[in-house]
């Protein structure tokens, strides 16, 4: 198992931008187990996620892919009775070390749930509550930038423009959860976690997502985790396949859907478990 | 079933109407302009109940200074920051809280601050509504923040917010139209209170100049007047009740239109 759960640089295919895109590691992970009170969810979790891809996770229900997401901006942390060992760390810094700031990590570190989460404010005050709550911005003016900005790269701008001052909560599911994105975008994260972003949209909405996941990937260190294994496949560069709370294999993701090293994720992948 | 529970809610609100109409009848024939800026005057030359209106006023905003914010702070700690036996155990006593007399309520107010103060006061009377809505609103704000979705909250967490900013900037506001029923149902139960101001706020004839001296109110000055053996007092009891229901209405109907929810 161990030489599996170690990853090698992957040796992705040559795209157009690819050349542009370096393959620094962004986030280190080593030897992370993770419990819920008694019940250990992850076991020994090893992986490094390369900056400016995206990389998928997948694998059956409750096999913790979500709950490792959220190890890496310390979501977990709210939970009360769990408990993290092992290293996690982000640019070298180890995030759960004595001292680490919680809140300065997770402005580095942006999320994005599975159910799209508004605020009951404005479209506008969705997406300027970061920017205000860092104090980012110093004048009204920067801040409305800002805000137009983040709603232009969550390809949302269009549509919203004219109805700034208007609920959130009456924005579509689809245009909630891109909103969610722009909120996230608007401090200027380095790394964005997606937890199933698009399991709860339907397959227009889900397609605009997964275009958007294509354009931030310049900018962006992107961890989505996901069902649906086409969408692994159209979307992230490398693919991660967790088990019963184990990582199995990590490979480009074209390689893991045309001959992965593990069985087991051959035997997940072609469908015949999970 | 339906028709049953039809003659049910029939029933409830007819009930309800007879009640309201009956004082708009029996209050109306005394009520004047006059009647609500004089101070009470003995039998026979009219007066009013000016002060009492004055008196109830300053004892609701006082209880409300004191009670809500109290209150709110203390559901948003059951809520938001408690865990273990001590939640628990403050839970269990504001339950009973709630269920306290307000008579015991009020002697125990004479006791602890009216007696070592040597005399009756406004302030007295604010402290003794305060500690009957304490419970009241600390109990609604804690269940009316609990249905605040989890999520929201781990939305705010994850753009970086600290714990205090997510409870004040997204929770509360998600809550306040509840929390302000809760605080509404509060100001209602108190204002309707007579028992706990008979031993504290004491009641006066005159205009209230400082929280520091008895204060009359709407609901003492209806006890007394309604146990008078005089009709014109009599007469002047049912005007003030329409008035003490119309002011609680008012309240109702203030509270709801300041927060309103705008994006629900």
């Amino acid at each position: 198992m161990s030489s599996s759960t170690s990853f090698a640089t992957p040796k992705f295919e040559v795209k157009s931008h690819a050349l542009l895109r370096s393959t620094a590691t962004k986030i280190a992970v080593e030897n992370l187990d993770f419990f819920y009170g008694k019940t250990q969810a992850l076991r020994d979790i090893s992986i490094e996620i390369p900056e400016r891809q995206v990389m998928a996770f997948i694998g059956p229900s409750g096999c913790g892919k979500t709950t490792f997401l959220r190890t890496l901006n310390r979501m977990n942390d709210v939970i009360p009775g769990t408990r993290v060992e092992g290293n996690v760390t982000i640019d070298g810094a180890d995030i759960y070390a004595t001292g680490a700031d919680v809140v300065e990590l997770r402005r580095k570190v942006g999320m994005v749930f599975q159910k799209s989460n508004p605020f009951p404010k404005s479209i506008f005050d969705n997406v300027a509550y970061g920017l205000k709550i860092n104090r980012v911005t110093s004048s009204r003016s920067e801040l409305e930038g800002r805000v137009e900005e983040a709603l232009k790269d969550a390809a949302l701008w269009s549509e919203v423009k004219d109805r700034l001052k208007t609920s959130a909560l009456g924005l579509s599911g689809g245009q909630q959860q891109r909103l969610c994105i722009a909120r996230a975008l608007a401090i200027r994260p380095e790394v964005i976690l997606m937890d199933e972003p698009a399991s709860a949209l339907d397959p227009i909405a889900t397609s605009k997502i997964e275009e958007l996941i294509f354009d931030l990937k310049k900018q962006y260190t992107i961890v989505i985790v996901t069902h649906n294994m086409q969408q692994a496949a159209r979307v992230s560069d490398l693919t991660a396949f967790f088990l019963l709370g184990k990582l199995i294999e990590v490979n480009s993701t074209e390689k893991m859907f045309t001959a992965p090293n593990q069985k087991l994720t051959e035997d997940y992948i072609t469908g015949r478990f999970g | 079933m339906t028709s049953l529970t039809a003659l049910c809610t029939l029933v409830a609100v007819g009930i309800l109407v007879l009640i309201l109409s009956y004082i708009a009848m029996r209050g109306v024939s005394a009520l004047n302009f006059r009647f609500l800026i004089d101070t009470p005057r003995p039998i026979g030359e009219g007066g009013g109940i000016g002060n009492a209106i004055v008196g109830s006023g300053m004892l609701l905003l006082l209880s409300c200074a004191v009670g809500i914010p109290v209150g709110i702070a203390c559901g948003i700690y059951l809520s938001e920051f408690g865990g273990g036996w001590f939640v628990s155990a403050v839970r269990f006593l504001i339950d009973r809280l709630t269920g306290i007399p307000s008579i015991v309520t009020g002697v125990f107010v004479y006791a602890v601050i009216v007696l070592r103060m040597k005399h009756f006061s406004a302030f007295a009377g604010g402290i003794a509504l305060a500690l009957i809505m304490i419970p009241i609103v600390a109990r609604t704000t804690e269940e009316m923040i609990k249905l605040v979705p989890h999520s929201l909250r781990e939305g705010a967490l994850a753009l970086g917010a600290p714990q205090w900013r997510v409870t004040i900037g997204v929770v509360l506001p998600a809550a306040a139209s509840g929390i302000a029923t809760g605080a509404m149902l509060a100001i209602a139960r108190v204002s309707g209170e007579t028992a706990p101001l008979l031993f504290t706020a004491f009641g006066s004839r005159f205009f209230p100049r400082n929280l520091n001296e008895p204060i009359a109110s709407l609901t003492v000055q209806i006890y007394n007047y309604a146990i008078s053996p005089y009709d014109e007092w009599h007469a002047q009891a049912w005007a003030a009740t329409l008035v003490l229901m119309a002011l609680i209405l008012s309240i109702n109907i203030l509270v709801r239109f300041l927060t309103r929810q705008k994006f629900r």
